[in-house]
């Protein structure tokens, strides 16, 4: 059964149409890559399904359960975690401390508890901690642990709202193009880890992503819209042989190139 | 030839271990940094751990003789590894673990391991790229199972798999750990020690356990640890050096040693740990400097004008002490004062508050450097020796510092220099020779001393003083007698030089290639509005040329005139290991540049005012890159050229 069921949403602002009847399965373990020009309405689709927009029509399932009609905060607690286009972390707090915030839904212990620093409310904070610094080490960051987050280089903070995702411990991991304005290496790097997150934690990830390579390279399956429409959706081979897609991405010229 | 009485008959690494575990066994014996947090092992553990190591290799067959090949970064696995084989009866054969793959099969071959143990997926896969060259490989063990999952190579083993395998065979034999570690000898090979070498393929050193032994040993008689000591391992534990800290002088002397959690945070992790010793080349030294010199140049006014006043001071008591000569009142409270306004807090920034032995070898290392550090209070020396004699044989004595020799011989080392001018040394700490290479140990110990390759002489007060190595003495095409390697150094004092190479061999004068160090050079243009793209951009700007031409005069007043430098350039890229144009260890490997720039070289003796460059580099994963330039051709007012 799929993970996640996003089905015939409908989104528009003010009558312009933003998606128009889009579908979206996604497999449990896999890697799910959603592609597309500029305003296709890749990142209305993520929004959609993290609850920060509220499609006219459509609904989303996620574990089997409704919860097109929840709030964000609430999908987040259920496993969905994501990252975003133009990163969105506290500059002014070191890298832990965005983490441990991504930490934040699996408080138990109240304010008052956790602020006395005894008994269960260290307990928890240290089992926290423990979790955070399992996803440092995953994502290779020790080095930057206690930097401010607004000092670091932009690819480096990219990685940083990876491990925030990544230390809610989702099911589901939602990435807006996450190795937008990289250069070779950090791309790499990303791409490295995206592989790792699923083999290693297995969790189920959906990717924006424009570097064709790299989508061919690590999903499992592609969705590509255009113009608020889904025009197509398959494994990464047969997606490049498809006509409308080369039509959407390159005008006339039939020649997708890969790069990569 | 013992001067291992002081061990009491515990004379190899597994029966100091053995010992240690037994006399100290709950003390911590190392820490490595994980999840943010120092992870302690005892005497106890590490012993376990070595002992079920130890079983397993035996379990995969490694037999007394044999060797096992390490590759990777400081962690408790490798030390386990090292002395488990060496329980064994086998030798440990260490690897850089930035070598390229060439490097790594080369090593591993000719060092007939059947064992390799590797750190992680990138050095795994430099094994099993090679494996197919590699026929006398039969197990490779990875100690971080991470990314290797998909892996189904059947040499691969997990490090606990290894330890499992111990641990089975341990309840069948119980007494065959005790019995393997009683039957190992201090004439067994405890390391082979492959050297950089700057010409050729690398050769292996075969060092015992009484080479190493005796040689912590008599370090400490002159430089003492002390049970309670702390020591940051963060130097490649396949260099000798780190050899005798993390190994013989910390089994011997029982001190605790610390690994980094990883390459990037050595200096944080070393303020945290706080050592008592620290042993590391000049280069660490000196990018210390560089860096608090930059971090000064950043930092708030008021910070900078109390570097700015305290600096002088300190550095002017460092060399009335060099001198031996009296210190004043006065200046004994202005040292006191400029110790509690800045020294204590810049001491505590680079983590050298506790710091009691502090010493630097490998190449020589600037005055500069040296009067900073003792300035700010930390009693740096200067150590030299090869790994043939196990890392060291002089060491300068507290309180008897000259920044231009290396010191006295340690303990039991004797140092002659011959008609040729080389420097001779003898010990028991001298190596058995090369493996394999029974023409090159001829060479080497010929006479029954230790020929270094190295040109010195001793002082009146029996301080060795080095000069070059004595096939790097050159004579320009006059007969003027010169040392590239001692023009090098000078320019490289001056902290926008990263690298220097000096020519004039068979030539009417000195030229200069230099490379800028793009953190100093690149802080300095942006505070001077100059802007920049890439280091290539950097190293052709005028201004650049006319901030390096100042250190270059500065070297030149110095020099004889007749082998001042005349004309020089900056050169495109940084010198590079992975480039072959530098040994791991960053030293010049001269013939192989003067080679590859022969363009340049030609450029600095014509009439040529700059040189068109298109090249292309390569990196470590084998990728390549292509650069095209102009390099400028700088010419200076004076001598034969102008």
């Amino acid at each position: 059964m799929a993970l996640l069921e996003a089905s015939g949403i409908i989104l528009s602002f003010r009558g312009v149409n933003a998606l128009s009847d889009v579908s979206l399965s996604v497999d449990e373990g896999t890697i799910h890559a959603i592609v597309g020009p500029n305003g296709a309405g890749k990142t209305s689709l993520l929004n959609c399904i993290s609850g920060v927009y509220r499609p006219q029509r459509g609904s989303v399932h996620f574990e089997g359960k409704d919860v097109s009609r929840l709030s964000p905060s609430r999908r987040t607690a259920l496993g969905i975690a994501r990252t975003f286009q133009n990163i969105a972390l506290f500059r002014g707090m070191t890298v832990l401390d965005n983490l441990l915030i991504g930490r934040h839904l699996h408080q138990k212990v109240g304010v008052l508890g956790g602020g006395a620093y005894v008994g269960p409310g260290a307990r928890e904070e240290i089992a926290h901690r423990e979790k955070v610094e399992d996803v440092i080490d995953f994502l290779e960051i020790q080095h930057i642990r206690k930097k401010v987050v607004g000092t670091l280089a932009y690819g480096l903070q990219k990685r940083v709202e990876l491990a925030r995702a990544l230390a809610l411990e989702p099911k589901l991991l939602l990435l807006d193009e996450p190795m937008a304005g990289m250069n070779a290496e950090e791309k790499e790097d990303m791409a490295r880890f995206v592989l790792e997150i699923h083999e290693e934690r297995g969790t189920t990830t959906v990717m924006i992503e424009h570097d064709m390579g790299v989508v061919m390279e690590l999903s499992n399956k592609v969705t590509v819209l255009n113009f608020g429409e889904r025009i197509a959706v398959g494994p990464p081979a047969e997606i490049q042989k498809n006509r409308d897609v080369q039509d959407a991405y390159l005008g006339e010229q039939h020649e997708l190139e890969i790069d990569g | 030839m013992s001067g291992l009485q002081a061990l009491g008959g515990d004379d190899t690494f597994p029966k100091l271990l053995v010992r240690n575990a037994r006399t100290i066994g709950k003390r911590v014996a190392m820490r490595e940094k994980e999840y943010g947090i120092w992870q302690s092992f005892t005497w106890a553990a590490y012993h376990e751990h070595v002992r079920d190591f130890s079983l397993g290799l035996v379990a995969l067959g490694v037999k007394p003789g044999d060797k096992v090949a390490i590759i990777g970064d400081n962690r408790p696995e490798w030390v386990f590894t090292e002395i488990a084989a060496q329980a064994a009866g086998a030798a440990s054969v260490g690897l850089y673990q930035d070598s390229n793959v060439t490097e790594v099969a080369f090593v591993i071959d000719h060092c007939d391991a059947s064992i390799v143990v590797a750190e992680d997926q990138e050095q795994v896969d430099k094994i099993l790229d090679m494996l197919e060259k590699l026929p006398k490989v039969r197990h490779v063990v990875y100690t971080d199972p991470r990314g290797l999952r998909k892996y189904d190579h059947p040499a691969l083993i997990a490090f606990e798999a290894v330890e499992e395998k111990g641990r089975a065979l341990g309840k069948e034999a119980p007494a065959l750990f005790e019995v393997n570690v009683r039957r190992t000898t201090p004439d067994d090979v405890a390391i082979v020690c492959y050297t950089s070498g700057t010409t050729g393929n690398p050769k292996g050193a075969m060092l015992t356990f009484r080479n190493l032994l005796t040689m912590a040993l008599a370090l400490d008689e002159v430089d003492e640890k002390k049970g309670d000591d702390e020591f940051v391992s963060f130097l490649p534990l396949a260099w000798i050096g780190e050899q005798m800290m993390s190994l013989s002088a910390s089994l011997a002397k029982g001190f605790t040693v610390n690994f980094p959690e990883e390459p990037d945070t050595v200096t944080e992790d070393i303020r945290e740990i706080g050592p008592d010793v620290m042993f590391a080349p000049p280069r660490v030294w000196e990018s210390l400097v560089s860096t608090v010199q930059v971090k000064i140049m950043d930092t708030t006014p008021f910070k900078r004008f109390m570097y700015e006043r305290c600096m002088p001071i300190g550095k002017r008591i460092a060399d009335l002490r060099f001198e031996k000569r009296p210190i004043g009142l006065g200046d004994r409270i202005a040292r006191w004062l400029a110790d509690v306004l800045l020294f204590r807090a810049l001491r505590d920034r680079l983590g050298m508050t506790n710091l009691r032995s502090a010493s630097t070898g490998g190449a020589a290392l600037g005055p500069d450097v040296f009067r900073f550090f003792h300035a700010i209070g930390v009693p740096l020396r200067q150590i030299y020796g090869q790994t043939e004699i196990s890392g060291i044989s002089c060491i300068h004595r507290e309180g008897d510092i000259a920044f231009h020799t290396v010191g006295k011989p340690i303990p039991g080392t004797e140092i002659r220099i011959d008609e040729r001018g080389e420097i001779l040394s003898r010990s028991p700490s001298v190596f058995l020779g090369y493996h394999k290479n029974d023409e090159a140990t001829a060479a080497t110990l010929e006479g029954g001393w230790l020929h270094s390759g190295d040109a010195g002489y001793l002082t009146d007060e029996g301080h060795l003083v080095v000069i070059d190595r004595v096939k790097d003495v050159m004579k320009l095409a006059d007969g003027t007698q010169f040392s590239p390697q001692f023009v090098e150094n000078r320019l490289k004092f001056s902290p926008y030089v990263k690298e220097a190479v000096v020519v004039g061999s068979n030539r009417p004068f000195l030229t200069a290639m230099l490379c800028i160090d793009m953190g100093v050079v690149g802080k300095w243009a942006e505070k001077n509005k100059l802007s920049y793209t890439t280091y290539t951009d950097l190293s052709a700007k005028k201004e650049v040329y006319d901030l390096v031409q100042s250190a270059v005069d500065e070297v030149n007043e110095t020099l004889p005139p007749a082998a001042k430098i005349e004309k020089f350039v900056l050169l495109y890229k940084e010198l590079d290991a992975d480039d072959e144009e530098l040994t791991r260890t960053r030293k010049v490997r001269r013939g192989f540049v003067e080679q590859r720039y022969a363009e340049v070289i030609e450029a600095l003796y014509g009439d040529a005012r700059e040189v068109p460059i298109d090249t292309t580099i390569k990196f470590q994963d084998g990728k390549t890159s292509r650069i095209r330039t102009t390099l400028l051709v700088r010419r200076l007012e004076h001598g034969k050229a102008a």
